[in-house]
């Protein structure tokens, strides 16, 4: 974890609604792995006050990649960064992806910008697994591909390949692959990560999800972006023991 | 920076400079760790602990607000036997002042609080949290309480001799009918202030925000309630306080002392700046070199009114 002030390089439209932009942030960049996200002050004073959180998209050399969509004031004033500016990142937090392990093939499956972190999953996972990714969108313009590999598409209304959740489509693909021999890779809106944590857990399915909260600090000490324990005993922290959790971790 | 004396002495808690992380707002310690150089902190108040584990509240727990925010966490702590066997031999390590802050739902809670921890050697004041106002007992119940408040004081100051700092509650109408029963039941300083009760809805669905309706305030937005209610309790008792709310900078903390704090607490922006701490050090070392003034603790009521 480390406070670095990076320097902002770029930014692009990837379609109508996301932005990628790239940061030189060299220490951060060096110590990132798949899954963790970053903190960033988006203003020089208190409006906003709280940092936000973003998923570490990619990571290439010195510079580290985020994907967004413009939501509310925060990605805004992002979004409006000039190349040069100095940005306040906290990063890099929270646990990453489990990449090692026993298992063939990787399978994606990302909601809506669910697709962020995925770009640099690909990127260090073993050269020896095949990966297949799977996401949706409600229509056809929100299905962000960006970086991934492999594509299988599901929409809401049908305007891009599967009509129906990209859980659904999940379903349907799966059967060609032997289950012992998949991971699952997770992101994405709640409705999708609650399907896809039951039809795992009931196909045994090795399976992680990354999770969203309101977050303050977004490094374990304000305690304010709790999730549920599966056995309803204690609270965990988003930030600190996720993002990524275990299927049969949680409650969602 | 040579030359200049920046500790304090409040109410008997010696501090090598008057800046305290504040409860609920660095956990205990290690992750703040990462980030800043704890040996160089004044102290170190941990989080709200209580006789046994608390889980919490259930989310949504915070929520971000003009300039401040909300939280309604709702202690969740790991108890006391747990704070005693992980979390005070990782704190102990640091050069640093720790004080312990304590919530209960009954006055014998406290005092059983404070009996377990009296002897653990590295804890140096006790702070007593009479006023969160997120949880059904305890809370605020005493917060609004003279009566309360003094009770707990005497009752907690009879089994230690260790300071006794009392955590008031801004939610009351006049702060420093407390500071002054504080006082006459023994006990060493107050900090003010805890969190503003607020609340904040979603105008589409019509529910709040947080889970628990309503939330604590902090953060800069709060900083001249604070300012106010120090001021209050300095013009009206002699208790040595500890200000905390909405301080960012090292300016802010200027303000806070010359308002009347002996001491002051950092929180909400631990959460955007780790490193605040030892900026606002720096800061103020810099300012009394300014000033000329030699000994930080001069500046402690100084307002000019
Ligand atoms: C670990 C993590 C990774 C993320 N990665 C990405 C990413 O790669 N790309 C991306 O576009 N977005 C991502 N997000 C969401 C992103 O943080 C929000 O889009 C961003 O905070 C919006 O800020 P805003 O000021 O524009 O929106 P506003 O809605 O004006 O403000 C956001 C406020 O809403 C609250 N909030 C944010 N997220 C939630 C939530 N899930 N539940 C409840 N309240 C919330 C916060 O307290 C914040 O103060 C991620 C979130 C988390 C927790
Ligand atoms: C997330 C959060 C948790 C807190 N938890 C506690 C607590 O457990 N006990 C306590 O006495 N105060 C608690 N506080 C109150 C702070 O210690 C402090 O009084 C308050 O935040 C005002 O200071 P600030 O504006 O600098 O944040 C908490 C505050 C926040 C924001
Ligand atoms: S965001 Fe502060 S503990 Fe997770």
């Amino acid at each position: 974890m480390i406070n670095e002030f990076s320097v902002f390089r770029s930014i692009d439209k990837i379609n109508d609604s996301t932005h990628l932009i790239k940061v030189y942030s060299p220490s951060i960049a060096a110590s990132a792995k798949p899954g963790q996200f970053c903190n960033i002050k988006v203003s020089d004073n208190n409006f906003p006050l709280l940092r936000r959180p973003f998923s570490i998209c990619d990571v290439n050399g010195d510079e580290i990649h985020f994907l967004f969509d413009i939501h509310g004031e925060g990605t805004r004033l992002l979004c409006n960064k000039k190349n040069g500016d100095t940005l306040d990142i906290l990063g890099p937090l929270g646990s990453g992806f489990k990449i090692e392990g026993d298992y063939d093939t990787a399978v994606i499956v990302a909601g809506g910008l669910g697709s962020a972190p995925f770009p640099f999953l690909i990127k260090k996972l073993p050269a020896n697994k095949k990966i297949v990714s799977f996401v949706g969108g409600r229509s056809k313009d929100l299905v962000l591909t960006y970086g991934l590999k492999n594509v299988f598409t599901a929409t809401d209304d049908g305007s891009d390949g599967f009509n129906g959740t990209v859980v659904e489509l999940l379903k349907m693909e799966l059967e060609n692959f032997s289950k012992n021999k998949i991971r699952i890779f997770s992101c994405g809106p709640n409705p999708m990560l609650k399907a896809l944590q039951l039809f795992s857990i009931q196909n045994n399915y090795d399976c992680q999800l990354s999770l969203e909260s309101a977050m303050a600090c977004g490094f374990g000490i304000c305690q304010g972006c709790p999730v549920e324990s599966a056995d309803g005993e204690s609270y965990l922290l988003v930030c600190k023991d996720g993002p990524i959790f275990n299927a049969d971790q949680v409650k969602l | 920076m040579n030359g200049i004396d920046l500790s304090v002495n409040v109410g008997g808690l010696k501090l090598k400079n008057p800046v305290l992380l504040a409860s609920g707002t660095v956990g205990y310690g290690n992750e703040i760790a990462e980030f800043t150089d704890l040996n160089k902190i004044g102290g170190i108040v941990t989080k709200s602990v209580s006789l046994k584990p608390r889980k919490g509240n259930p989310p949504q727990r915070i929520v971000e607000t003009p300039s401040g925010m909300l939280n309604a966490i709702g202690l969740a702590n790991v108890g006391i036997e747990k704070f005693i066997t992980e979390k005070i031999p990782f704190l102990k390590k640091y050069d640093t002042a720790l004080i312990c802050n304590i919530a209960a739902s009954t006055v014998e809670e406290y005092v059983e609080c404070v009996r377990i921890l009296k002897d653990e050697d590295a804890i140096k004041a006790f702070e007593i949290n009479v006023s969160c106002p997120n949880v059904k007992e305890g809370g605020l119940e005493f917060g609004n309480d003279l009566k309360a408040v003094g009770r707990i004081t005497e009752k907690v100051k009879s089994v230690t001799d260790k300071p006794v700092i009392i955590k008031l509650s801004p939610n009351v109408s006049k702060i420093s009918e407390f500071a002054k029963v504080v006082k006459q039941s023994g006990g060493d300083a107050v900090s003010a202030i805890n969190t503003l009760v607020g609340t904040s809805f979603d105008i589409n669905t019509r529910r709040p925000k947080i889970k628990n309706i309503t939330g604590g305030l902090s953060g800069p937005a709060i900083k001249p309630v604070a300012l106010a209610k120090v001021l209050e309790i300095k013009r009206n008792s002699d208790i040595p306080i500890i200000g905390i709310g909405g301080i960012m900078n090292w300016k802010d903390a200027v303000e806070m002392m010359i308002v009347g704090a002996s001491a002051f607490q950092i929180g909400t922006v631990n959460f955007i700046n780790p490193n605040a701490g030892l900026e606002i050090i720096s800061g103020l070392a810099e300012y009394c070199e300014k000033h000329n003034i030699k000994k930080i603790s001069e500046l402690t009521g100084s307002y000019q009114i």
